[in-house]
C-alpha cells in the first residue's frame, strides 16, 4: 500500500467516524493545548522576570548595608534598609579606587506620602546622584534629571516616575514646574522619566527621584545611604569589581573577617540566575500537570483503537484475505492513531496559544511563543500517536486472516 | 491449476486435536467449475481456507499453478491472495460504511494498479455481476443482500483472479437472489475462469460442472455432474468415514 493510499484510508475512516475520532482527538487538544499554554505563560513569566532585572541597569552590582542571611538574595532580604553601615563617602570611595567601575550610584530610598494640587499617593522616594540614570538606564521623557549642582545644594527638585506622575497629575498631565509636597517638605518638579514598564512593588515607574543631600537633609537625615548602584563597564569584569569592591569596603570598615561583612554585594547575573530558575521550576511544574492530561489524552487514543482493533476484526480479516501484508495493517492502524494525535497537536497548539494570550490578558502577563517548545510538543504528539497506537497496531497485524473472518 | 496430495489439517486446543481434513487428494484444472459439498463439519471451509492460501495444511503438498504454497509465510500468502484469488463469503463481508467502488477497490490497494486505474477496474467488475449503476456510490450497507453478493463477487473479480473461490455465497440469500448469484458464477466459469464453489445444498451445487463430496474430512465422492463418479480419487478416501472429525485424547 502506497503513502497515499495509506492517508486516504486514514482520512476515509476519520470521516466516517467523525464523532468518535472527534472525541479521542479531543483529549489530546486538550492535553497539547495545555502543555502549550502552561509553557507560554511561565516562559512570559520568565522573559518578563527577565525583562525587569534587566531594566533595572546593565551589568549592575548592587551594595547593601547589613549581613549576609543565608543566601536569602536581593528580593528576599529581610535587613534591606534598616541597617545603617553605607555612606556616600563609601560610594565615593569605590567610584575613584576600584578599576572597572563605570558608574557608581548611591541612593537612599524610602516609602512616603506624597500629594500635588489635592491628589495624593504613597510612593517610593529614591535619594541619589546623576550617575543614577547611568547605572539604572533611566531615561529623561520631560525636562531633565537631576544634576550636580543640586546635589551639592540639596536642591528642592524632584523627578517623577511616569506612574508617580499620572498618579499625582493625572494621566499623561504637564507636570514639569509643578510643586509636590513629600511628606512635609515642598519641592519642585523638573522632570519625567520614560517608562520602564513594571509593576508592583519595587516598580521604577512608581518613584520620585529627588537629589540624595536632599534626602538626607529633609526626609531621612543622616549621611549613609541604603544601597548603592555600581554598573560594571562589561560583563566580563562584573566579577572583578565585584570582588575589588568587596575588599574596598572590608578595609574601610575595618573588618578582617570577611565572613563578619556588614555590607552585601549582589550582582545582576546572581539575581537573573535566581529568578530565572524560579520561573524555570514554576514552568516545567506547570508543564508537568498539563503533561498529565496529555498522558490521559494518549491512553484515550490507545483505548479508542484497541476498541476499533476488536470492532473491526472482520474488516482486518477481509483486508488479510484481499491480500494485505502484516506491516500494511500495523501501518493503517498506526496512522490513524498518529494522525489523529498529529491533528489533535496541531489543533491543541493553536488553542493553547489561543488560550495563553487570554491568560495573558487577564493576568497582564506577556506570554512567550516559543518554537522551541511547539516543534518539541509537536514531535511529543506524534510520538504519543506510535507509542499508544502501536500495542493496538501489532494486535491487529497478527490476527490470523481465518480467525478474523469467523470473528461475529 | 490446483494439486492437492494428501493434504491434512489438524486443529489442536488444549489436549484435543481435532482433524479437519484426514489426507485429502485431487486436482483441479484451469477453466473448471468445481462444487465441493457436505453437511456440516465435514471440512469444507478448512479445504478452502487451504486452497485459498489463507493456511497451510498441517501436512501434505498444495500446489497453486504448479508452485508448492505449503511453507510460504504469512506476507508471502497475502501476496499471493492478492494476485491469483479472489474471495466470495457467505456473510458478504463488506466494509458497511465504505461505498460499493470503494469496496471493490479494497484489493486494489495491496497490488500494484495505480490510483487511476482502481474506479475503472471497479467499474468493469461491477458490470460482469450485473450490478446497476446507480448503485455505484451507495454505501454497501444500503444494498439488498442479492446486490452485496454481487458488489462481493465484483471485489472477487477486480483483480483478474485465476481462481475465483466462493464459500457458501448464496447461504444467506432467498432462493429468487440465489439463482441470480449462481447464474453470475456461470457465466463468469463461461468466460473461463476457475470456479470453487463451497455448499451444502445439492441444489447449489447442481450449477457447476464437477462435485466433489466430502465427508468427516475425507473425499467420498468426485463426480462430473450428470457423469457417473470419477472413483480415481475415491478410492484412497473409502466412503466409509475413517478418522473424520474423531477426537482423539492426546
Ligand atoms: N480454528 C479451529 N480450531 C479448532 N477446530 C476447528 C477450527 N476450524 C475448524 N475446526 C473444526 O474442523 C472441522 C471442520 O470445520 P469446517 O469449518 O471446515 O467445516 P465446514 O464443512 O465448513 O462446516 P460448515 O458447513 O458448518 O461451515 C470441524 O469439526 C470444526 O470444529
Ligand atoms: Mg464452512
Amino acid at each position: 500500500m502506497s503513502f497515499r493510499d495509506l492517508l486516504e484510508q486514514t482520512f476515509w475512516f476519520f470521516s466516517s467516524n467523525k464523532v468518535r475520532s472527534g472525541l479521542t482527538m479531543l483529549g489530546i487538544i486538550v492535553g497539547i493545548g495545555s502543555v502549550i499554554a502552561m509553557i507560554s505563560v511561565g516562559q512570559g513569566a520568565q522573559q518578563s522576570v527577565q525583562d525587569r532585572i534587566q531594566a533595572i541597569g546593565s551589568n549592575l552590582i548592587i551594595v547593601m548595608p547589613g549581613a549576609t542571611r543565608g543566601g536569602g538574595g536581593f528580593f528576599f532580604s529581610s535587613g534591606r534598609g534598616s541597617a545603617q553601615t553605607l555612606t556616600s563617602a563609601d560610594a565615593n570611595a569605590i567610584s575613584s579606587q576600584v578599576s572597572g567601575a563605570a558608574n557608581v550610584a548611591p541612593e537612599l530610598d524610602t516609602r512616603k506620602q506624597v500629594s500635588a494640587k489635592g491628589e495624593n499617593t504613597n510612593t517610593q522616594i529614591i535619594g541619589t546622584i546623576p550617575a543614577y540614570t547611568d547605572v539604572h538606564n533611566v531615561s529623561i521623557d520631560t525636562g531633565s534629571f537631576i544634576t550636580d549642582g543640586e546635589n551639592t545644594s540639596s536642591g528642592k527638585v524632584a523627578v517623577l516616575g511616569p506612574s508617580a506622575r499620572d498618579d499625582l497629575f493625572g494621566s499623561g498631565a504637564a507636570a514639569v514646574g509643578q510643586s509636590i509636597r513629600i511628606g512635609t517638605v515642598q519641592f519642585k518638579v523638573i522632570g519625567v522619566t520614560q517608562a520602564k514598564g513594571g509593576s508592583g512593588f519595587n516598580n521604577p515607574d512608581d518613584a520620585i527621584y529627588i537629589p540624595l543631600s536632599s534626602m538626607q537633609h529633609f526626609i531621612m537625615g543622616g549621611s549613609y545611604v541604603s544601597s548603592i548602584g555600581v554598573s560594571a563597564s562589561s560583563q566580563d569584569n562584573m566579577d572583578s569589581v565585584q570582588q575589588q569592591i568587596n575588599d574596598l569596603l572590608l578595609q574601610r570598615h575595618k573588618i578582617s573577617n570577611p565572613a563578619l561583612a556588614d555590607f552585601n554585594i549582589i550582582n545582576q547575573n546572581d539575581i537573573v540566575n535566581t529568578a530565572t530558575s524560579v520561573t524555570k521550576t514554576l514552568t516545567e511544574l506547570l508543564a508537568s500537570i498539563a503533561g498529565i492530561s496529555l498522558l490521559v489524552g494518549g491512553i484515550g487514543i490507545m483505548n479508542m483503537m484497541l476498541t476499533t482493533v476488536t470492532e473491526r476484526t472482520r474488516e482486518i480479516g477481509l483486508r488479510k484475505s484481499v491480500g494485505a501484508k502484516k506491516s500494511d495493517i500495523s501501518l493503517q492502524f498506526l496512522s490513524e492513531s498518529v494522525m489523529l494525535t498529529f491533528m489533535g497537536g496541531a489543533i491543541g497548539i493553536v488553542v493553547g496559544e489561543f488560550v495563553s494570550a487570554i491568560i495573558a490578558n487577564v493576568i497582564g502577563q506577556p506570554t512567550a511563543f516559543s518554537l522551541i517548545s511547539v516543534v518539541s510538543v509537536f514531535a511529543v504528539s506524534a510520538l504519543i500517536g506510535i507509542v499508544f497506537g502501536y500495542y493496538p497496531a501489532r494486535r491487529a497485524a497478527n490476527l490470523s486472516p481465518i480467525v478474523a473472518l469467523r470473528y461475529e | 491449476m490446483i494439486e492437492c496430495t494428501e493434504i491434512t489439517k489438524k486443529y489442536i486446543s488444549g489436549d484435543t486435536e481435532t482433524v479437519a481434513l484426514a489426507g485429502v487428494s485431487f486436482r483441479i484444472d484451469a477453466g473448471e467449475f468445481v462444487a465441493i459439498i457436505g453437511p456440516s463439519g465435514s471440512g469444507k471451509s478448512t479445504l478452502m481456507h487451504i486452497i485459498g492460501a489463507l493456511d497451510t495444511p498441517t501436512s501434505g503438498r498444495f500446489l497453486l499453478e504448479g508452485q508448492d504454497v505449503s511453507h510460504f509465510d504469512d506476507d508471502q500468502l497475502a501476496e499471493l491472495r492478492n494476485r491469483k484469488i479472489g474471495f466470495v463469503f457467505q456473510a458478504f463481508n463488506l466494509l458497511p460504511r465504505a461505498n460499493v467502488i470503494r469496496n471493490v477497490c479494497l484489493p486494489l490497494l495491496y497490488g500494484k494498479v495505480p490510483p487511476g486505474r482502481r474506479e475503472e477496474l471497479a467499474r468493469e467488475a461491477l458490470i460482469k455481476t450485473g450490478l446497476d449503476e446507480d448503485s455505484f456510490f451507495k454505501r454497501s450497507n444500503q444494498l439488498s443482500g442479492g446486490q452485496q453478493q454481487r458488489v462481493a463477487i465484483a471485489r472477487a473479480l477486480v483483480t483478474d483472479p485465476s481462481l475465483i473461490l466462493a464459500d457458501e455465497p448464496t447461504g444467506n440469500l432467498d432462493s429468487k437472489t440465489e439463482k441470480i448469484v449462481m447464474q453470475t458464477f456461470q457465466q463468469l466459469h463461461n468466460e473461463g475462469r476457475t470456479i470453487v464453489l463451497i455448499t451444502h445444498e445439492a441444489e447449489i451445487a447442481e450449477y457447476a460442472q464437477r462435485v466433489i463430496t466430502i465427508r468427516d474430512g475425507l473425499i467420498v465422492e468426485d463426480r462430473l455432474n450428470g457423469h457417473a463418479a470419477r472413483t480415481g480419487e475415491l478410492s484412497k478416501g473409502g466412503i466409509v468415514p475413517a478418522a473424520g472429525e474423531a477426537e482423539v485424547s492426546a
